[in-house]
């Protein structure tokens, strides 16, 4: 099972080191990691995507709480939360193939950036479910690159993540 | 002023007056600003004893210990006795000297990224980039090494950093900025009237306690506890003294070279009370096994070391102190009846009977280990800071040295660092310079920093090395002669010097004891001088530690020994 964890640090230089060894040190892989600057400049947020494997989440996130810089952890629950990834990605395409792609453009959503005579540049966001399914979509077509951010979450309503 | 000074100035308003230390290209600076300081610097001979030593210092006096090393090597000779700190939560702040803040990341001489390095080890770390944020830094290193679960902190100064002007004002205080550190030392009060509540019905209860109870300075509360709840008590080699070891609820140390009586005590346990431990493997043994009868209540400061290893019922996080003053409180109203769990008092008296922990008779008047332990506590009077190396000998020392006081016994236990125990006991000797200061060895630990002899001669710290000498890597050994059917792969310590003439050589005072006959004698000599002494103290060489619960095993695999 995934787990979001939405964690805020301190800005400083080497919190995102702590944070990675600490949980390669007690062995979590972390799937996607988004780091960046919040509303205020002296905090940063990193959204963590783990999987939950054989050993409980709670041991890896109290050990983060011990972590000087660490100011709050939040676990994120899918259903009181949204989230969203970014995915760039580079297709190939001819004159006959691009009104194609342009329509699966449209149903997703997505926005076409750039458009050379042999490729398509795209950026979707979405759900990593919808992300996939728009990657899964474009695959036929030949994909030259992409790119994901990994997922940020936000829960919903008035309190803050 | 100059930055080294101010740091110094700081290091002194933190309460620090020894600082243990060797000197080196990327701390001229400092030492500079030493030579005239009050602070007592103490000259080591290898860092890493700069690093025991403070660790000791601070177990013996409760206060942070400090040690200073240079750059690069200096700073990674650091990196074990940081990772003993880490593992045994010893308050501690390391001061190392890296090069000038240009040379940082081009590989410069006697560069080494110390912070990183250190990362998994420390409780935290600072380098310090800019000169004016180091009054700030240097309180926050220290509030945040003593305050909590303690730990080591790091922090590594560029030189350029010293040599720089800075403003210091000895009357203001620096402002912290540690907006993600609050310790939680309040436990909560419903927890600890469910903890009152199970303590009051349970049949067969046992307190577990450890080396938190000692750093709380818990160990009145932990007795009024006992007492209150009529509870036996074990404690872990950490928690060794925090519980009178002769009182009549004692039942000494646990887990694998425990007492028998402990051992089975926690076996057939429907409560154990657990007080600033975290159920280490050499405690437990096969978790599965552990305790299989028992409820737990679990009181500590580390919210992460509840139900880390085992399943809680009653977790309680919070200052042990006043987690148990609060918990004892609750039990005087209910007044319980020493009598309400009789046959069990009963029963953990009969375990004590029948199989206490004994000292084997010599057969030909060679010294026995437990005889030499034994005899030091005679001579000693039971009296003495006791520091221990790694292996047969820390064992031996912890089952027959008892403790009836906290911070007496002091031991690598969570790392196990062979060469910890003679800096250490420096440092403890550095702070209670009126003690009798005894490092329990073995032959082969105490050659991994005997140098430092040459510290404790120069210092005048006159600590007194009881090497118990069987010149083999005794632990090592007994486990090869029991799982490994006796193949003794590079155990034996065939060449050895000899560590009467060695003490001399140091200028410290020299003693051997060969027969058990001599050795009282020898003892009673040896711990009366007011010089540094090592006592070579021969013993059989073949004696095992029982008894022993294989490490994974179970109260079923308990091996008790020859007698």
């Amino acid at each position: 099972m995934k787990h979001t964890l939405s964690v805020l640090v301190e800005n400083k230089p080497g919190v995102l080191t702590r944070v990675a060894g600490l949980f390669a040190r007690r062995g979590f892989n972390i799937d996607s990691l988004v780091v960046a600057e919040t509303e205020n400049e002296a905090v940063s947020r990193m959204t963590i995507t783990v999987n939950e494997q054989d050993q409980p989440l709670e041991q890896v996130t109290k050990q983060l709480h011990k972590l000087i810089n660490v100011l709050k952890i939040t676990d994120l629950d899918p259903s009181g939360s949204v989230e969203r990834e970014l995915l760039l990605i580079k297709v190939r395409s001819d004159a006959q193939s691009r009104s194609e792609i342009m329509q699966v453009v449209e149903i997703f959503r997505a926005k076409i950036i750039d458009v050379s005579r042999e490729v398509l540049l795209m950026e979707m966001t979405g759900t990593r479910e919808k992300v996939t399914a728009f990657l899964e979509l474009l695959k036929p077509f030949g994909v030259v690159e992409l790119m994901r951010t990994g997922r940020i979450a936000m829960s919903r309503g008035k309190r803050p993540t | 002023m100059r930055a080294a000074k101010a740091i110094l100035e700081a290091l002194k308003r933190e309460g620090v007056d020894t600082i243990f230390g060797f000197p080196g290209g990327s701390v001229i600076p400092l030492y500079d600003a030493l030579y005239d300081s009050e602070i007592r610097h103490i000259l080591v001979r290898h860092e890493q004893g700069a690093g025991h030593a403070a660790d000791g210092y601070a177990r013996a006096s409760g206060k942070v210990g400090v040690c200073l090393a240079t750059s690069g090597p200096g700073a990674t000779n650091l990196v074990t006795p940081i990772a003993n700190a880490y593992m045994d939560s010893v308050p501690m702040v390391a001061l190392t000297g890296q090069v000038s803040r240009h040379l940082i990341g081009l590989d410069s001489f006697q560069e080494a990224d110390i912070t990183g390095i250190t990362l998994p080890i420390v409780k935290h770390s600072y380098l310090v980039k800019d000169s004016a944020d180091l009054q700030r830094i240097i309180r926050e290193a220290f509030h945040i090494a003593r305050s909590g679960r303690p730990g080591p902190v790091l922090i590594d100064i560029p030189v350029d950093v010293t040599k720089e002007d800075v403003d210091f004002d000895p009357t203001l205080l620096p402002a912290m900025h540690l907006p993600g550190y609050r310790p939680n030392l309040k436990g909560h009060p419903k927890q600890i009237k469910e903890a009152a509540r199970i303590i009051a019905t349970a049949q067969r209860p046992v307190i577990y306690a450890g080396g938190g109870v000692i750093i709380a300075e818990a160990s009145p509360e932990l007795q009024q506890l006992a007492l209150y709840g009529h509870i036996p008590v074990t404690t872990t080699l950490t928690g060794k003294g925090c519980f009178p070891e002769d009182h009549e609820l004692s039942m000494g140390m646990l887990g694998m070279h425990g007492t028998q009586y402990a051992n089975y005590a926690i076996s057939r346990s429907d409560l154990i009370v657990a007080v600033g431990v975290r159920f280490d493997d050499r405690v437990t043994g096969n978790l599965a096994a552990f305790a299989p009868e028992a409820r737990f209540v679990h009181i500590d400061l580390d919210p992460a070391e509840i139900s880390k290893n085992v399943a809680v019922d009653v977790p309680i996080v919070g200052d042990a102190k006043r987690v148990l003053a609060a918990l004892s409180e609750e039990l005087a109203k209910l007044e319980l009846s020493p009598d309400r769990h009789l046959p069990w008092m009963n029963q953990v008296e009969a375990w004590k009977r029948d199989h206490p922990l004994v000292i084997r008779e010599s057969p030909d008047g060679q010294i026995m280990p437990e005889f030499a332990v034994n005899k030091i506590w005679e001579v000693s009077r039971g009296e003495a800071i006791i520091c221990t190396e790694v292996g047969q000998h820390q064992m031996w020392a912890a089952q027959h040295y008892l403790s009836h006081y906290p911070r007496r016994f002091i031991t690598s236990a969570g790392l196990g660092t062979m060469g910890f125990g003679f800096p250490a006991a420096i440092g403890a000797q550095a702070a209670c310079p009126d003690a009798q200061v005894i490092d329990i060895a073995g032959d082969g630990s105490f050659q991994m920093t005997l140098q430092e002899l040459a510290t404790a001669v120069q210092h005048h710290l006159p600590v007194k090395v009881c090497i118990i000498n069987n010149q083999y890597l005794g632990m090592v050994r007994q486990w090869q002669e029991l799982f490994w059917n006796c193949r003794y792969s590079c155990t034996c310590m065939e060449c050895q010097p000899d560590f009467v003439k060695l003490a001399e050589a140091y200028g410290a005072e020299g003693y051997r004891a060969t027969q058990e006959d001599d050795l009282e004698e020898v003892l009673r000599v040896a711990l009366a001088t007011d010089q540094p002494a090592v006592i070579d103290i021969h013993v059989a060489r073949e004696a095992n530690v029982y008894p022993m619960i294989p490490a994974g095993g179970t109260i079923h695999d308990m091996m008790e020994g020859d007698r």
